[in-house]
C-alpha cells in the first residue's frame, strides 16, 4: 500500500480552509460581475445608440399645419361652372393659397416679399385643397378655414431645429417669416398635427411630403418573392442534402461551398443579379422581382444551414422506430423526421428574411436606389425599400431630411424586433427537447 | 402530410408564376441614371413632372456619373436609360462609346454647382488661393529649385504665415466622386499652374503634369469621409480644426453651422458662384438619348419642363434647391437647343 502510494503521490484532500473558500467565492462573485458588465455596456451602447435615433427622430412624426381662410373662388377654379373633373384637375389652387396668405398679412406689398409669404406653406398644399374639391364640388364659392402643412423650413423652425439666436444671414428662415410665424402662432393659427403623410405616402423631393408607405410596399413585394424563392429550394436542398444524399466528396464540396456562399459580401449578389437576371434574361430594372430574387440568393445558405443543423436536431431513435415499423425513407422523413424539425427551420428562415429586410447593397447594381414616387403596384414595378431609402434620406441636403431619417430607422426597427420576436415565439412554442 | 405537400407546390407554383410574369413588359415611365450631384434636381423635376401632367413620375436613379455614362451609352432600347446626369462634361472616350453603340444624344446644361471649402462656425477664418489649396493637398510640390519632392506640410500657417496655426486636416469625397474629380481639376490644376516648373511641364507632357496636380497626399491630411456630405458636416462641427469638401447646397442648408473659405479673394455665395467670381465651381448637364423620343412617352415634355423659367429660372423651384442657374441669354439658347434635340457631336 505504502508502495501504490508512492507512485501516485501524497494523498490530495480538498483544502476546506476558510480562506480558500472564500477566495473561490470571490473568484465566481468576480467572474459574474465581468459577465454583467460586459452585458452592461452592450445594453449602454444600444440605449445611447436607439436614444440617439429616437432624440433625432421623434419630431417626424409631427408636423407644423398653418391655418388659411381659402376663399374658394369659382372664377379662379371653375369659370363656367361646368363642374367637370377634368376642370376641377388642371385649376391654379395655389393662387387661392396665395392669396389667403396675402389676405392675412395686407401689409405685405412687395413681390419677393409675397413669395416669400407664400413659400411658408407647403407646395403640396395646393394638392389638398385639390382633393376637397373633387370630392365635395360644392365648396366652390364658398369660405372655409383650411389647415395646411407648412414648408419644411417653417417646420424645422417651429420644432427648434432652426434657432432664433442665430444671425439672420446665417438661418434659413429670416426675421420677417419668424415675426409672421409669431403673428400667425397668436392667431392660433399654428398648429402640430400628427403626421400621417409620412405612413402614407411614397418618396418626395420636399421633406413635409415624403413618406416610408412606397418603401414598406417595396420591402414587402420584395420579401415575399425572397421568401417564395428561398424557402422552398431552401427546405428541399438542407432535407435531401441531411437525409437522403450520400456522404462523398461531392456533398462535402457542396457543404463548404454553401458555408461559403453564407460568408459572400452582399454586393457581390448584386453583380450577379445585373450579370445574370437583368442583362442576361432581360428583366425590369428596379423591380422588387429581381431584388427578391438577388436576396433570396443571399438568404439561401442561411435557410439550408439552419435547416440542416434543425434536422440534425431530431433524434436517431425518432427515424429508427418510423424504419422499423416499416416506413420507408421518405415516409420517415415526411412524416416524422420534417414535422419536428419545422420550428427551426421557420426559424432559420425568418432569421434570413430579418437580414434581407435590412440589406440594401445588392440593391444598388440591380438598381433599386433610386428615386421613386409612386407606391408600386406589383412585382415588376419599380420600387426601392425600406433601407434604400434610409440611405437616400441621409444623403439629402434638406435639413428637415435629418429627423425623417431616424424616423425611418424607427420603423425598419420595429419590423425587424417583430420578426425576430416572431422567431423566438416560434421557437418557444414549438420546439421539442429531447 | 398532403397538406405540407400541397403547400410546397403552391409555393413552387407561384415563384414560377412571378418569374415569368417580369419577363413581358412595356415601360411607360421614363427613366433617368446619373450623377449624384445633379439627383436632387433630376427628382425635383421628376416630381413636378409627374404632378402636373399625365405621365408617370419618372424613376432616378443615383449612380454617379461615370456609372450613369456606363449605363446610358450601353445601347438602345427599352431596357436601357433614357436621360443620364452628369456633374461633369461627357468623356470623348464615353461620346465614342455612345457613338459605337448607335446612341444619339442631345446636350443639356443646365446651371452651376459650387464646391465649397467649409469649416465650422467656431473655427478661423480661411481665406485660400487655389496655389494654397494646391501646397496643402498636393502629394508632391515643386521646391525653391523646382524638383518634385514629397509634401513637407503639416500645418497650414507652414504654407503661409497668414494662414492660422493648425493641422492640415481635409475630409473630402473618396476618388469615385464627381466632386472630387471637379475639384481636383478646378482648385488643384488651378493651383499647379501658378508654379514655373509645373507650369511648362504642362506644355511639353500634359500626363506628366496631371499625374502630379491631380494626386491628393496619402499621408493622413486628407481623409477620404465617404460620399455623404451630411456626414462631413457633422464631423466639422465636432471638429472646428477640419476644413471639409463639399457641394454649395449643403453650405446653403447648414449656414448656421458652417463657413465657407474665400477662395481666390471670392466668398462661397450664390451671386459669386452664379457671376463665376467664385472660381471653384462647375457645370451641370444631363444627356438625352434622341432615339428613345416617341418611343418612351413623356421625354419630350419632362425636358420641357426642366428647361421652363419656373423650374430653373433665377426665381425657379430648382434655386430652392440648391442650383445655380444658367445666365438669362444662355438658359434662352440652351432651352432652345434642348427643345429642339440638337444631336451632340465633339
Amino acid at each position: 500500500m505504502t508502495d501504490a502510494s508512492n507512485v501516485i503521490g501524497p494523498e490530495r484532500r480538498p483544502d476546506l480552509s476558510g480562506a480558500r473558500l472564500s477566495r473561490r467565492y470571490a473568484a465566481e462573485r468576480r467572474f459574474r460581475l465581468y459577465g454583467l458588465a460586459a452585458v452592461m455596456t452592450g445594453a449602454a451602447i444600444l440605449l445611447v445608440l436607439i436614444g440617439t435615433i429616437v432624440a433625432n427622430g421623434y419630431t417626424a412624426f409631427f408636423q407644423t399645419e398653418i391655418a388659411l381662410e381659402i376663399d374658394f373662388d369659382p372664377e379662379t377654379i371653375d369659370p363656367d361652372a361646368t363642374r367637370d373633373p377634368e376642370v376641377l384637375r388642371a385649376a391654379n389652387y395655389q393662387v387661392l393659397i396665395r392669396r389667403a396668405m396675402q389676405a392675412r398679412f395686407p401689409q405685405v406689398t412687395d413681390r419677393r416679399e409675397k413669395r416669400t409669404l407664400s413659400r411658408m406653406v407647403s407646395s403640396g398644399a395646393s394638392l389638398k385643397l385639390q382633393d376637397m374639391i373633387m370630392v365635395d364640388p360644392d365648396l366652390i364659392g364658398t369660405s372655409r378655414r383650411v389647415w395646411v402643412k407648412s414648408s419644411d423650413d417653417i417646420d424645422s423652425f417651429a420644432k427648434g431645429k432652426i434657432r432664433r439666436d442665430v444671425p439672420d444671414a446665417d438661418r434659413r428662415v429670416k426675421d420677417r417669416e419668424i415675426a409672421w410665424f409669431d403673428t400667425l402662432d397668436s392667431q392660433d393659427a399654428i398648429r402640430s398635427k400628427f403626421n400621417t403623410t409620412f405612413f402614407t405616402a411614397g418618396d418626395s423631393r420636399e421633406p413635409e411630403q415624403a413618406g416610408i408607405w412606397g418603401a414598406v410596399i417595396g420591402s414587402f413585394l420584395t420579401l415575399l418573392v425572397t421568401l417564395m424563392l428561398s424557402f422552398p429550394t431552401g427546405v428541399l436542398a438542407a432535407v435531401y442534402l441531411e437525409e437522403f444524399a450520400p456522404k462523398n466528396r461531392w456533398t462535402d464540396l457542396i457543404e463548404v461551398n454553401i458555408n461559403n456562399l453564407a460568408a459572400v459580401p452582399s454586393i457581390v449578389f448584386g453583380l450577379l443579379g445585373l450579370a445574370v437576371f437583368l442583362n442576361f434574361f432581360g428583366l425590369p430594372r428596379s423591380a422588387p422581382l429581381v431584388g427578391g430574387m438577388v436576396l433570396a440568393l443571399m438568404t439561401l445558405p442561411t435557410i439550408i444551414i439552419a435547416g440542416r443543423a434543425a434536422l440534425k436536431a431530431v433524434p436517431p431513435s425518432v427515424r429508427e422506430a418510423a424504419l422499423g415499423i416499416g416506413a420507408s425513407h421518405l415516409q420517415a422523413v415526411m412524416h416524422h423526421v420534417f414535422p419536428l424539425a419545422m420550428p427551426g427551420m421557420l426559424t432559420g428562415t425568418i432569421i434570413g428574411m430579418a437580414q434581407a429586410l435590412g440589406e440594401s447593397a445588392p440593391l444598388l447594381m440591380i438598381g433599386m436606389v433610386a428615386f421613386i414616387v409612386d407606391v408600386p403596384g406589383g412585382f415588376t414595378d419599380p420600387a426601392t425599400v425600406l433601407p434604400v431609402q434610409i440611405y437616400l434620406w441621409a444623403d439629402s441636403p434638406e435639413r428637415a431630411f435629418v429627423a425623417k431619417t431616424s424616423a425611418a430607422i424607427m420603423v425598419l426597427l420595429a419590423f425587424l424586433i417583430v420578426m425576430n420576436a416572431m422567431a423566438v415565439v416560434l421557437r418557444k412554442r414549438f420546439e421539442r427537447r429531447w | 402530410m398532403r397538406k405540407h405537400r400541397l403547400a410546397f407546390a403552391a409555393l413552387a407554383l407561384a415563384g414560377a408564376v412571378i418569374l415569368s410574369a417580369g419577363a413581358a413588359h412595356a415601360r411607360d415611365q421614363i427613366r433617368i441614371v446619373g450623377s449624384s450631384t445633379v439627383y436632387p434636381f433630376s427628382t425635383t423635376v421628376a416630381e413636378q413632372f409627374g404632378k402636373s401632367t399625365k405621365f408617370p413620375t419618372p424613376v432616378v436613379e443615383s449612380t454617379g456619373s461615370g456609372g450613369g455614362m456606363k449605363l446610358f451609352c450601353a445601347g438602345v432600347g427599352e431596357q436601357y436609360p433614357d436621360i443620364t446626369n452628369a456633374s461633369r462634361r461627357i468623356k470623348k472616350s464615353e461620346f465614342e462609346k455612345c457613338t459605337k453603340n448607335g446612341v444619339a444624344i442631345t446636350e443639356v446644361k443646365i446651371g452651376f454647382d459650387g464646391i465649397v471649402l467649409g469649416i465650422a462656425k467656431s473655427g478661423p477664418d480661411l481665406v485660400l488661393s487655389k496655389k494654397q489649396i494646391f501646397l496643402a493637398l498636393a502629394k508632391q510640390i515643386p521646391d525653391a529649385a523646382g524638383n518634385l519632392i514629397d509634401n513637407p506640410y503639416s500645418t497650414w500657417d507652414q504654407i503661409d504665415p497668414s494662414l492660422p496655426k493648425m493641422k492640415i486636416e481635409v475630409l473630402g469625397p473618396p476618388p469615385t466622386s464627381g466632386t472630387r474629380d471637379a475639384f481636383v481639376e478646378l482648385a488643384m490644376e488651378g493651383g499647379a499652374k501658378k508654379f514655373e516648373t509645373l507650369k511648362a511641364l504642362r506644355k511639353s507632357d500634359k500626363k506628366a503634369f496631371k499625374a502630379v496636380a491631380h494626386a491628393i497626399r496619402e499621408d493622413g491630411a486628407y481623409i477620404e469621409a465617404g460620399e455623404n456630405d451630411n456626414l462631413i458636416i457633422q464631423k466639422l462641427q465636432a471638429n472646428p480644426k477640419a476644413v471639409g469638401i463639399f457641394g454649395f447646397s449643403f453650405l446653403d442648408q447648414n449656414a448656421d453651422k458652417i463657413k465657407g473659405a474665400k477662395v481666390e479673394g471670392a466668398d462661397p455665395t450664390f451671386e459669386n458662384i452664379a457671376s463665376g467670381d467664385y472660381g471653384v465651381s462647375r457645370s451641370l448637364y444631363f444627356y438625352v438619348k434622341r432615339q428613345h423620343v416617341g418611343t418612351i412617352p413623356g421625354i419630350e415634355e419632362f425636358v420641357a419642363e426642366f428647361t421652363a423659367d419656373r423650374a430653373w429660372g433665377d426665381e425657379g423651384y430648382l434655386v430652392d434647391k440648391g442650383l445655380i442657374p444658367l445666365p438669362a441669354v444662355d438658359r434662352k439658347a440652351m432651352r432652345t437647343q434642348a427643345t429642339g434635340l440638337a444631336p451632340l457631336s465633339m
